[in-house]
């Protein structure tokens, strides 16, 4: 293995980390917003910030980790991704910054028509950053994004069917595994009313989530080929390990809760990898590969040793953040 | 075409000028803020409630103002991409480099601010103390990390290129130490600890002229002060430093922010002024002085504009001076009220009763925040027309995606709303601890609720 094989490696690692946390996070927010009018929706709210209060922001770190590896290490595929695809960008920046504030703000404001406006930018926020977020992995995965695009392509490169398809799909997915979550959330809380209440939600968009990726492989077909015969061929286990898990994770949460969250995560994690792996050895497909985008070995040296220093430093510190957020020993 | 990408460079410009404008003023809290309180708990663990409950509160500011430098500082990532894909592909490998270091600060700081926010019931007081010590550290840490970036934009090193223009080999330790980075590093760090200061301290000043002159208040006045007051002097010094390094490593960058117009030897040291074609007008010289204080003597010879034609000159010279005298001023304007401060403690042991104390140091925090941007305006502004000093232009760095003007309105409007509403919290915040709404919460350290 090369230098740049562990780079990409360990790009890979931080993008399937945003995917689950920070796609967690999303649909969190996702389920803020269909909780219902103030007073019905105080309860399962009241979980949900409870949830990400303390773990929000570190899990959104995760985002600038990939975008600053994928520069560093990849800067022509990081130079073409922000020049073609600046409109759902720019929406996905707007909606991160919305949802920050929003999300801090209410959760130190007293006013109930304060905590209502700023709740519905955090809301709101979650369902259009994934989406967005979707169309630019749906447009590079479908071909859409090449070293020559740019501007001519502002709005043709992310409208097509693959990128709004995953752009649905990210939000469903995030909605997805937030309810996992929150279900293994309320049970660690012994809140069995909010336990049932999000696995109907967990269950639910289970089912969603597995008739859109059908529909996703007919459109993976037409619209990006390359990547369909990746998924069909060299990360065909992957994809079947993806299924085996979701599955697994819709019959442990009809019976037993106390894995669904490990085997849910793996099924999405699976996806992520499977993309990966389809898409290799391209970066941009069919335009860009790995090697042509790869930075210099001295680069790449550099950041295997952050990438060292990270683990050493990281590791341990969100290991404690974790083990104090699950022991409630965090709560003001 | 000309005229289109000509106001697209200076939308991306004026975006970008305006989003780190705002993000600074709350990365310096983020840097320096942990510090203060980290004192007020220590002081409180030994024994003083009243620190006690400032660390309390101040740990909840900082959550505000760490999350909101969170997410504007993600927008600057966003937006390094966005507006600038011209240098990412280019020197994204050589640039990310820092970034990479600053991920690992940042990623700890955000972590233990979690920790230590959320863990002052239930962790115990020695433990909780000990959790904001990191935070301090991945404060300097991040701040040293972006500005490397920074200086080396100032002062590219560290990377060979070939024909085309493609980076081949880079030497990651030159890039972190570049030539700029012994001043730029320093300067901006103390820059951090003298902003949050005095923004701290001016609140209590405030509190102080509105009678409120209770120990709290003192010490809540006290605690920030008295770390600016040991950062300005050494700022004065350092900042000395760096104008005489940027005289000879960026030498119209300097002759730009002096109105130096040709080489020559005792150059006048102009005081505001306006640069009208070549000449200055309306300010105060002082003869040679200029020369005196870049070489320390009256012959030394000082680089002119003239030495480059315009196009590799920046272009508001009157801008560059006026915000360099300005920083210049208010930095010194700060030394003289901190002389006031220690004058009055060394005869009396007590802060000053003179109200003009208090109504200086109240608008203190707002001029530090002014310095800032002068110093940031003189750093930027001044490397124009380059992006990465002597490399790459920013004209060719720019995007070619339209509608900069519109995302630079939806930035400018959400942004507005963003700080109307931080404001509204923290003052809402400080008026249910006046009313002592955190006093019936229970004690910090008590234990846990059974």
């Amino acid at each position: 293995m090369t230098s740049t094989d562990v780079v990409l490696v360990v790009l890979w690692v931080g993008v399937t980390a945003y995917a689950i946390l920070g796609g967690a996070d999303f649909g969190a927010g996702v389920w803020d917003l269909l909780a219902g009018r103030a007073e019905a929706g105080r309860r399962p709210r009241d979980l949900i910030d409870r949830a990400i209060t303390p773990v929000w922001e570190a899990n959104h770190t995760w985002l600038i980790f990939d975008l600053v590896v994928l520069w560093t290490a990849f800067s022509p595929a990081f130079a073409a991704v922000m020049s073609t695809l600046f409109v759902p960008l720019c929406f996905a920046a707007l909606g991160i910054v919305l949802r920050g504030a929003g999300f801090a703000f209410r959760h130190v404001s007293e006013r109930l028509e304060a905590q209502r406006a700023f709740g519905a930018a955090f809301a709101v926020a979650s369902v259009l950053t994934p989406f967005f977020m979707g169309t630019v992995v749906g447009a590079v995965a479908s071909g859409r994004v090449t070293p020559t695009t740019g501007a001519d392509q502002a709005w043709s490169s992310w409208t097509g069917p693959l990128p709004l398809l995953v752009g649905v799909m990210f939000v469903i997915t995030s909605a997805y595994v937030a309810a996992v979550f929150l279900v293994h959330e309320a049970g660690h809380r012994g809140d069995a009313e909010l336990e049932r209440y999000f696995r109907v939600r967990a269950l639910a968009t289970g089912a969603v989530a597995g008739v859109v990726a059908i529909a996703g492989v007919i459109v993976l077909h037409a619209d990006a080929r390359y990547v369909y015969d990746g998924l069909v061929g060299k990360a065909l286990p992957l994809v079947i390990l993806s299924a085996v898990c979701g599955i697994a994770a819709f019959v442990l949460l009809l019976r037993e809760v106390r894995f669904a969250r490990g085997v849910a995560v793996l099924a999405v994690a699976a996806v992520v990898w499977a993309w990966g792996v389809a898409q290799n050895p391209y970066l941009l497909p069919k335009t860009l590969t790995v090697d042509q985008a790869a930075s210099s070995n001295d680069t790449m040296t550099a950041l295997l040793v952050i990438f060292v220093a990270a683990l050493l430093i990281i590791v341990p510190s969100l290991a404690l953040l974790f083990v104090l957020s699950q022991r409630s020993a965090l709560e003001d | 075409m000309i005229a289109a990408s000509t106001s697209n460079l200076l939308a991306a410009r004026e975006q970008m000028a305006f989003t780190l404008a705002f993000h600074i003023p709350f990365a310096c809290m983020g840097i320096a803020f942990p510090l203060m309180v980290l004192i007020a708990n220590w002081l409180g663990v030994r024994g003083d409630a009243d620190a006690l409950r400032l660390a309390q509160r101040w740990s909840k500011v900082m959550a505000v103002t760490f999350a909101v430098g969170a997410v504007t500082g993600t927008v600057l990532s966003f937006e390094l991409g966005l507006l600038w894909p011209g240098m990412m592909s280019r020197y994204g490998e050589v640039f990310g480099i820092p970034f990479g270091i600053e991920g690992i600060f940042f990623f700890t700081e955000a972590i233990f601010i979690a920790i230590y926010i959320y863990g002052w019931k239930r962790l115990s007081p020695k433990l909780h103390l000990l959790s904001a010590v990191p935070i301090v550290i991945a404060g300097i840490g991040g701040a040293f990390s972006v500005v490397t970036a920074n200086a080396w934009m100032n002062q590219p090193g560290g990377f060979t290129q070939n024909a085309s223009g493609k980076v081949t080999s880079v030497n990651t330790l030159d890039v972190l130490f570049n030539h700029a980075t012994p001043y730029e590093v320093p300067h901006m760090l103390l820059a951090a600890y003298i902003v949050a200061g005095f923004l701290v301290s001016s609140v209590y000043a405030v509190g102080w002229l509105r009678g409120r002159r209770d120990r709290l208040h003192r010490l809540g006045f006290t605690i920030p002060f008295a770390v600016a007051a040991i950062a300005t002097p050494i700022q004065l010094f350092v900042g000395d430093t760096a104008a005489r390094a940027i005289a000879k490593d960026q030498p119209i960058k300097f002759a730009a922010m002096e109105y130096v117009q040709t080489t020559s030897t005792h150059v006048p040291e102009w005081i505001y002024g306006v640069y009208n074609g070549g000449k200055p007008k309306y300010g105060v010289s002082i003869p040679g002085f200029d020369s005196f204080l870049v070489g320390f003597s009256t012959d030394a010879t000082v680089t002119g504009l003239d030495s480059v034609p315009a196009s590799d000159q920046p272009g508001p010279k009157t801008l560059l001076h006026f915000s360099f005298d300005t920083m210049v001023f208010i930095g010194s304007g700060f030394m003289l009220l901190i002389l006031w401060w220690l004058f009055v403690w060394w005869r009396r042991r007590a802060l000053p009763k003179s109200p003009w104390f208090w109504r200086i140091s109240s608008v203190c925090g707002g001029l530090a925040i002014i310095a800032l941007w002068c110093g940031w305006i003189v750093t930027e502004v001044g490397r124009q027309p380059w992006i990465v000093y002597g490399k790459l232009r920013t004209a060719d760095a720019v995007t070619h995606s339209g509608g900069i003007w519109i995302t630079f309105a939806v930035v400018f409007v959400l942004y507005a709303a963003l700080f109307v509403g931080t404001i509204v919290l923290l003052r809402a915040m400080a008026r249910r601890w006046r009313a002592g709404e955190d006093v019936d919460q229970g004690v910090p350290y008590a234990p846990p609720p059974t």
